[in-house]
């Protein structure tokens, strides 16, 4: 239109039209890079020039990442936990009777040929018998029986791969499944709870992740709706003047970012304040327990997820204002009647 | 530069703004507004800025229909529009340079550039020595002419002015009119919304006169006298 053909029949000067000519394209993405710069530095030092008000959403944001982001490091320590015991799970099976030591010796042979097998114990009855009496204390009740009531014994650790419960489960089978085994046993009861267990925290820590994640959405769309109708006349300047929607939308949605990013910052530090504060008391326990067990605490990859994450859900928090409020701003109303 | 057809605007049921309204306005013209206070000069020209649509008839702007404009192509059609209010819509969290530099901002110009326009328009309306004030500062004549300046920065082919001499004095009034009118010598199409006649009378160009809804004068262009050009 005539803004652009009156610009262009306009002498100018060489350097610039050159510039111009060249890449106009280029400059425009440059300019819009800068816009956005500006904006984005313009919405983060509104926030700062509000400190008591802006620190106040960062802890609250910070609180409500904090807690379920705990939550789920206590329950990655627990698996840490059932993982190092899992290591531990060892099939014991139980000879028949009747059975001879060569026989047992056959056997045992054939199950370490078994790929599944890493290591092998064989216990022979009367060896069994003498453990048994030193442990047990019920060395004269022995005495009364006239025969060894224990069968001969194999400890069976599966090879790392096997150990999950259903291979556990498939090399039970397999054994059973020999001539002279009587009994298979695996101690994996108390295992499958404490799995059992953690899998149910593990989906209680989602479910509440999840509805403090949309609180963090809602506080954050109700702080950006705020400063929308702070800056109301701006909004109607900006439409005025062919502002488009993303131009308009962009300081807000900054904003939230901003806010994401100070509530991620406050709940990292909540979480390392916490950690330091749980770490020797835990520390304690799992001595007295005799447990490797320790709480983890966040990884520097953690932290920055969790900072990412807090940005995205301040950003959609923004988004979610922008969309219901700013259309609402038209600048059909300040033209008066 | 602009062109109504038959247009009609129709609020609630019993409240109609504008009746088959139909004229036009060339480049480079420069045309009043007038009308009693509810005969539907702002409802015109809120037509113009796309901020209502017409009920019936076709509004033309630069050649293109507004009345079918998605509203995400409103911006782009409002960039060649100015439009100066009567109560300047400045912002008081800025100076006067970056109220004016809005409309470059919004189209993403380069900061080199800015800066080259702003200066421009601010020299235009002789107000170059006050860009880093806030416009709080300034007296109600200088805020209008910063609106002016905000209006012409990026250069529109089309300036939309509601009552822009309201509350100033005549000598004032007279000093925006002329500014005006220079606009429309450079090709600029003027409109001014305004129920001072002693000013319009004094301008003697084409006005446009409505009275309840119905365009009643001005509807074809001055035969002869003053135009635009």
């Amino acid at each position: 239109m005539a803004a652009d053909s009156s610009s262009r029949t306009r002498k100018p000067d060489p350097a610039r039209g050159a510039k111009v000519a060249q890449s106009p394209w280029r400059e425009q993405a440059e300019s819009y890079f800068i816009h956005h710069r500006k904006v984005a530095r313009d919405s983060a030092g509104r926030l700062w020039r509000t400190p008591v008000a802006s620190l106040m959403t960062w802890t609250v944001m910070g609180v409500a990442l904090a807690l379920p982001v705990a939550l789920l490091l206590l329950l990655t320590s627990l698996q840490g936990v059932s993982a190092g015991w899992e290591s531990s799970a060892r099939v014991t099976a139980y000879m028949s009777l009747g059975t001879s030591l060569e026989q047992a010796r056959d056997l045992a042979g054939e199950i370490k040929a078994d790929g599944r097998v890493i290591a092998l114990e064989l216990i022979d009855r009367d060896q069994a018998l003498i453990e048994f009496r030193a442990s047990s204390g019920l060395d004269e009740a022995l005495d009364y029986l006239e025969e060894n009531p224990l069968p001969h014994t194999l400890l069976v650790t599966p090879e790392e791969n096997a150990r999950s419960a259903e291979g556990v489960a498939a090399l039970v089978t397999f054994i059973e499944g020999m001539d002279g085994v009587e009994r298979v046993q695996v101690d994996l009861g108390w295992l499958q709870r404490l799995n059992a267990m953690t899998d149910l925290l593990a989906r209680a820590v989602w479910a509440l992740a999840t509805l403090l994640a949309a609180a963090v959405v809602l506080v954050i769309g109700n702080t950006v709706r705020l400063s929308i109708e702070n800056r109301r006349d701006e909004i109607l300047v900006a439409k005025l003047v062919g502002g488009t929607d993303g131009f308009v939308r962009r300081p807000f949605l900054y904003t939230g970012a901003w806010f994401g990013l100070g509530g991620g910052v406050v709940a990292w530090v909540l979480l390392q304040f916490s950690l330091f504060w749980l770490s020797g008391p835990v520390e304690r326990l799992a001595e007295l327990y005799r447990s490797d067990f320790a709480l983890n605490g966040l990884s520097l990859d953690g932290a920055f997820a969790l900072i990412i994450v807090a940005m995205l859900l301040g950003w959609l928090g923004a988004w979610v204002a922008v969309k219901r409020h700013l259309d609402d701003i038209e600048p059909g109303e300040i033209a008066g009647g | 530069m602009i062109e109504f057809r038959q247009v009609t605007k129709r609020y609630d049921s019993d409240h109609t703004a504008l009746r088959q309204v139909n004229f036009h306005m060339g480049r480079g013209e420069l045309a009043f507004l007038t009308g009693h206070s509810g005969a539907g000069k702002s409802t015109l020209l809120k037509l113009v800025m796309v901020m209502e649509r017409p009920s019936a008839g076709e509004v033309i702007v630069g050649g293109q229909v507004l009345n079918s404009l998605p509203r995400r192509q409103i911006p782009y059609i409002r960039r060649h529009v100015g439009v100066v209010f009567q109560n300047h819509q400045l912002l008081f969290d800025r100076t006067v340079f970056d109220n004016i530099a809005m409309p470059l901002e919004v189209m993403g110009t380069s900061p080199r550039d800015v800066g080259r326009r702003v200066r421009a328009a601010l020299d235009k309306v002789g107000l170059l020595k006050k860009e880093k004030m806030n416009p709080l500062q300034l007296s109600g004549g200088e805020q209008q002419r910063v609106g002016i300046a905000r209006a012409v920065v990026n250069k529109p082919p089309l300036l939309l002015a509601d009552e822009p001499t309201g509350n100033l004095d005549p000598e004032l009034s007279a000093d925006i009119m002329n500014l005006f009118a220079q606009f429309s010598q450079v090709g600029v199409t003027v409109l001014i919304a305004s129920h001072d006649l002693a000013l319009i009378n004094e301008m003697d160009r084409r006005t446009l006169t409505l009275d309840h809804g119905n365009l009643i004068a001005g509807g074809t262009p001055l035969q002869g006298g003053a135009r635009g050009r």
